[in-house]
């Protein structure tokens, strides 16, 4: 029990302290252009927001399209220090969710040794939830046009779990068949294909969704350095011990 | 309860520390403990829960919407 009370110690650690970091550089980064392209989703009204589905389309928009959209919409934070405050709430708790993830994952493979070794497992957690799954279901803004939910949100999970299992069989296998399946598992994901919308058409310019983009790896490529390398150093203070 | 492979895969330095059927199951627990997190803060489909985690679902590029 005190093995999965470390761990759970370490993760929360960890998580806290990306997950903070994770806040200012979005801060800095990607919410501005979040915010700009609200701007462009209010003058665009809801058939910006058209999931391919009439009905769902006034439902999903922003509470900024028509009126009687608050009780469309729900309970939406208010701008400014609730939204931030909600931000920093959900970049410190999936924070601790993906270093419980990261951590559960190192430690079947014996565990993370050092801070540098865990910059290194949060490379390949990286690759696995960024990365990967970006490649076909790239960083979108408000006001761009998407598939239906379920659908990408099953291929997101489907597309990081191929590439945690390749990225396992890359490091931890030697035989030449590990390393064909894992390719394997990269690539089919992008055979299948993630769900598409039926058009591209938004009023986002190019320019803003090209910077949101870049903006968003890099924060990610900062969040997952920093959870791994925190992972590494706290683990062994606790996780050793025990 | 019975032993897993006894040593890590990468355990040079660190040898022989026992993968155990307890220790396995407390990865195990924290790994569902983390789906849970993450599942439920980025993927719900709870329209307040959208919207509290709004920007950070897009700052993350989970599926959004």
């Amino acid at each position: 029990m005190d093995y999965f009370r470390n761990i759970v110690l370490v993760a929360a650690i960890a998580g806290a302290i990306a997950g903070l970091g994770m806040t200012v550089a979005q801060q800095l980064t990607t919410v501005p252009l979040i915010l700009k392209a609200e701007v462009y989703e209010q003058g665009a009204g809801a058939p910006a927001h058209d999931h391919g589905d009439q009905a769902a389309a006034s439902a999903h928009s922003h509470g900024e399209a028509a009126s009687g959209a608050a009780e469309e919409e729900g309970w939406a934070p208010a701008d400014g220090f609730e939204r931030t405050a909600f931000s920093v709430a959900a970049n410190i708790v999936t924070g601790i969710g993906f270093a419980l993830l990261l951590i559960a994952a190192s430690e079947l493979f014996g565990g993370i040794k050092d801070w540098r070794q865990g910059v290194f497992w949060g490379l390949a957690g990286f690759a696995v939830f960024t990365l990967a799954p970006g490649l076909g279901l790239p960083p979108e803004l408000p006001a761009m046009p998407a598939a239906e939910l379920a659908p990408r949100q099953l291929w997101w999970v489907a597309t990081a779990l191929c590439a945690a299992i390749a990225l396992g069989l890359l490091v931890y296998q030697r035989s030449l068949v590990a390393v064909l399946a894992a390719i394997a598992l990269l690539v089919v994901p992008h055979l299948i294909g993630a769900p598409q919308p039926a058009s591209f058409a938004t009023p986002i310019p190019e320019g803003l969704h090209h910077s949101f983009v870049v903006a968003v790896v890099v924060t990610t490529l900062l969040f997952w350095v920093l959870l791994g390398g925190m992972a590494g150093l706290f683990r062994g203070r606790f996780v050793h011990a025990s | 309860m019975s032993m897993l492979p006894t040593k890590f895969a990468g355990g040079a330095n660190d040898a022989a520390i026992a993968l155990t059927t307890a220790r396995v199951i407390s990865i195990f627990a924290a790994a569902l403990l983390g789906i849970f997190i993450v599942g439920g803060v980025g993927f719900s489909h709870i329209e307040a829960v959208h919207n509290a985690a709004h920007d950070y679902r897009h700052s993350m590029s989970f599926p959004c919407h």
